[in-house]
């Protein structure tokens, strides 16, 4: 019996909802990590997995598969032959959700999605980000000495 | 209109409320920098859990 198995409804219409998934599946696929509402991440979780089977098997009739559901080509190659490859020897469960707090405005409970084995790369990405935006608040920093000064300088002159 | 007949004491009103007591929520420690922070979820101070998984978390400037 599937008695209270109802899954989510996310609060859309079918093609709505099938929608949604299918960008956030192509999202995750692409991105390794993606922060959304907890339900969300609860939803979309059983289609990646999908999806990740689909690619261990990676034969053309499943890639012909997964271009039906993802929304972009190079979802479709990078879950091939960067994601799938990643999970041979495991059965299931190559996501984790972790909860981040809640989103202001209506209190939502935020999450994050990503797949097992992306820790890596995450790191890396996050320390460019990191140096990207020091680089960004010297620069801005320098740009504000010199405005003062300039500043300074006028009235003097 | 219906309208009530008689006044409600002081004493009613409190033993109405004696079960309107909110419950504090439950709050574990992180173990990475010992702040409280709620079950389950990174912490929003240090941004770790289980050990990694950072979050970007701001400093104040």
């Amino acid at each position: 019996m599937r008695h209270r198995n109802a899954g989510f409804k996310l609060g859309r219409n079918t093609s709505h909802r099938r929608a949604l998934l299918r960008n956030l599946v192509t999202s995750i696929v692409l991105e390794d990590r993606v922060e959304t509402t907890i339900t969300k991440a609860k939803a979309v979780r059983p289609h990646v997995e999908k999806m990740i089977t689909l690619g261990k098997k990676g034969d053309v009739h499943s890639r012909r598969q997964a271009l039906a559901f993802l929304q972009t080509r190079e979802a479709v190659t990078r879950l091939f032959d960067t994601v799938a490859p990643r999970y041979g020897d495991r059965n299931g469960g190559y996501l984790r959700i972790v909860r981040t707090g809640f989103q202001k405005g209506d209190g939502a409970e935020k999450a994050f999605i990503e797949l097992l084995g992306a820790e890596a790369v995450l790191d890396e990405k996050r320390q460019k980000r990191a140096e990207v935006r020091e680089k960004k608040r010297e620069e801005l920093q320098k740009a504000l000495a010199e405005q003062q000064q300039q500043a300074g300088e006028e009235p003097q002159a | 209109m219906p309208n009530p007949k008689r006044r409600h004491s002081k004493a009613r009103t409190s033993k109405r409320r004696a079960h309107d007591a909110l419950t504090s929520t439950g709050l574990s420690e992180c173990p990475n920098c010992h702040e409280r922070k709620l079950p389950h979820r990174a912490c929003a101070k240090c941004g770790s859990y289980k050990g990694r998984e950072v979050l970007e978390v701001k400093e104040a400037n």
